[in-house]
């Protein structure tokens, strides 16, 4: 049977374990740091010397560690980037935005074992010669804010922080930052320009790559807070060996966020690949399953950004089997939850956050839920994702409130592909046509009979009715 | 109106502005801040902070147009954030939302934040609060509360004096 495989959640939830550095201490916490700064440069064959930085960043790009925060991106390759040449100082921002609509995970890190974090950025700046670093928090988490001030001053009271840390000449100092509600900070450049002071409007990328001119036109990192402490266990256990937890490519295990129309909503951390979409859901050690009576609908499989599963879909997986490339149809219930097949089946695993519809559910109310996160998060700084994203989310709200047309479904298909492939700045673009295509592709005749019932209705009613949507639609304008 | 910042505050914004390299980063800490103290960010609030930053007004004003979180009017001693987005909304937090206007006399049809008469209570949708597991989440000024029922939600409400 499928379980929880717990490397990141391991302490998180037992009972007695707390969030203070005592107890954290008493778990073998910060062991892991003080061998990393003992280590020691490594005399290689050809004469030359790797340094402990360079061996520890080899170890994170053997791990085939990829992002937690949404691209999943390989961590080894984004810290290859950084320009270690350019003599100005390197950055590192812990992104604890977690703002993606269904991802509860990092909110569980933060509070029940921020030491575990704070471990895992100090080995991360380390490794870069980072000195100075942040978390950026959302600012709906004062809680977590809070205990990472409270956990960060504790580290440095046991100088695991700050000058000379334990007396091996590094210095690094991390300070909590907060944002204010705009969900659009969690984009990487959006969240550098939001730590500046400004509004937080993403950079057009080339050339604002972060790793070469990201914070104050420094190169910065800037990882997920569920990715920096899978550093942690790497510099544990080794490249390698992390790598052979999970599937290929696919390595170490994920927090999943799993909410919705199950019986057991929740977190579940698992090992990347080893456990399907179907067995997080039905499964008693995850989902435990629809609640009574109830049929499956439709599935987001990583995070509201991401294009919906319908229940009964199949796709072609290629896969290998005994060596050799085969193609498989499986149904969406059986797609391994892990970034390759989801990408093979035209989705993704994105922020790992798995909501589940029944058919209880409209699936038309659902996208005008979705699109209307997506109007209000906007920007604005791109035409067709300023616009695009309030056409789309006023068509889906007359189409929710009686106002509906029969042409409707088209309307929305069409804003939605004349938003994404590169005509925004970044890629809340695709975000927010993503869900759009995805409901109205599959969904079709849902959309097109509600507006079309909402057509019949006024036909029927008459001018009645017409004054009558006149004056709504009056109050809808006022909103 | 004058506005003054108590000389412990003050303290506590400086700082927060050596966390940083450049002051100007120090902008939304500085904002928390003073809307935590004040309870909202008036004028006068925006041109103290330019001031102590060393910015334009409209850089500091900008900010408190843009962000969701900064209040550029009073709002209630409570402010209940009910989380909108969709696994709340497949929670029961529309009607959750309109049981929490009704019952203090708001009008949940009202977009943006509203304010009871006797400026005790704020309710407002809020986007997604990163607790979608425990649907619907709200928050009352800095607390968290989880899978809320409409009985808890009266329990809450009874025990905001
Ligand atoms: C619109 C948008 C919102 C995002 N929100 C988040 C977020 O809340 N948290 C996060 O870690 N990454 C978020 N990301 C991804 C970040 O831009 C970035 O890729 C990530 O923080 C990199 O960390 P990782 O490589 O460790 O995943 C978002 C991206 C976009 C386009
Ligand atoms: S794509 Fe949208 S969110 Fe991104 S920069 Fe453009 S307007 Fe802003
Ligand atoms: S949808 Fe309400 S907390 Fe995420």
């Amino acid at each position: 049977m499928p379980s929880e495989y717990k490397l990141i959640l391991k302490h998180a939830d037992q009972p007695g374990y707390t969030p203070d550095i005592e107890c954290y201490l008493k778990h073998g916490g910060y062991e892991v740091l003080k061998k990393a700064l003992a280590m020691q440069p490594l005399d290689l064959p050809d004469g030359k010397r790797k340094s402990p930085q360079e061996q520890l960043r080899d170890e994170v790009m053997k791990s085939g560690l990829r992002g937690r925060g949404g691209a999943g991106f390989s961590c080894g390759l984004k810290w290859s980037f950084v320009d270690r040449r350019s003599g100005k100082p390197i950055y590192l921002i812990c992104n604890a935005d977690e703002s993606e609509p269904g991802t509860f995970k990092d909110r569980q890190i933060i509070h029940k074992d921020p030491h575990q974090l704070i471990e895992g950025m100090i080995l991360s700046c380390f490794a870069n010669d980072v000195k100075l670093a942040y978390i950026y928090i959302r600012g709906e988490m004062p809680q977590g804010a809070k205990l990472l001030n409270k956990a960060l001053a504790e580290a440095r009271a046991k100088n695991l922080l700050g000058k000379n840390i334990l007396g091996s000449g590094y210095d690094l100092e991390i300070h909590v930052h907060r944002g204010a509600g705009a969900y659009i900070c969690g984009e990487e450049t959006g969240l550098i320009e939001s730590l500046e002071g400004k509004r937080p409007y993403p950079r057009i990328k080339p050339p604002y790559f972060p790793a070469v001119l990201g914070l104050y036109m420094c190169p910065t990192i800037v990882n997920n807070v569920e990715t920096l402490c899978n550093v942690k266990h790497i510099v544990a256990m080794g490249g390698a060996e992390f790598a052979k937890l999970g599937t290929p490519n696919n390595t170490g295990t994920r927090i999943v966020s799993l909410s919705g129309h199950v019986k057991r909503p929740g977190y579940y951390e698992i090992e990347v690949g080893k456990v399907t979409i179907g067995e997080l859901i039905n499964d008693p050690n995850f989902g435990g399953g629809l609640r009574d009576g109830r049929k499956l609908k439709a599935v987001i499989p990583g995070g509201s950004s991401a294009k919906v599963l319908k229940a009964g879909e199949k796709f072609k997986l290629k896969r290998k089997v005994d060596g050799k490339d085969v193609e498989q149809e499986v149904d969406m219930l059986d797609l391994p939850y892990d970034f390759d097949s989801l990408l093979q089946a035209g989705t993704m695993s994105g922020s790992s956050a798995i909501i589940v519809m029944d058919d209880s559910v409209d699936i038309v109310e659902a996208l005008a839920n979705i699109s209307e996160f997506y109007a209000h998060e906007s920007c604005g700084q791109c035409t067709p994702c300023r616009e695009g994203s309030l056409w789309m989310s006023k068509a889906l709200h007359r189409l929710t409130h009686g106002e509906g047309r029969k042409t409707d479904a088209d309307y929305l298909e069409k804003i939605a592909n004349n938003i994404p492939g590169g005509r925004t700045i970044c890629a809340f673009g695709e975000a927010c046509s993503w869900p759009v295509q995805s409901f109205v592709a599959k969904f079709k005749d849902e959309f097109v009979a509600k507006g079309a019932a909402d057509e019949a209705k006024r036909a029927q009613n008459g001018v009645a009715s017409n004054s009558a949507a006149a004056k709504r639609r009056e109050t809808v304008a006022a909103h | 109106m004058s506005f003054s910042v108590p000389a412990k505050l003050e303290t506590e914004i400086d700082e927060l502005i050596t966390h940083y390299p450049v002051k100007r980063s120090a902008s939304l800490m500085v904002l928390h801040a003073l809307q935590e103290h004040f309870g909202w960010i008036s004028q006068a609030a925006v041109e103290w902070t330019a001031k102590k930053l060393g910015l334009q007004p409209i850089n500091v004003y900008e900010l408190v147009t843009f962000y969701p979180m900064f209040r550029q009017q009073p709002v209630g001693k409570y402010q209940i954030k009910v989380c909108r987005t969709l696994s709340c909304a497949l929670g029961g937090s529309y009607a959750l939302h309109k049981h929490f206007c009704d019952k203090l006399g708001l009008d949940a049809h009202k977009h943006g934040v509203q304010t009871t008469k006797d400026g005790r209570f704020s309710v407002e949708f809020v986007e997604c609060l990163a607790s979608c597991g425990t649907a619907p989440v709200i928050m009352i000024n800095e607390d968290f509360y989880e899978g809320v029922s409409r009985a808890k939600a009266e329990e809450i409400v009874s025990q905001c004096k």
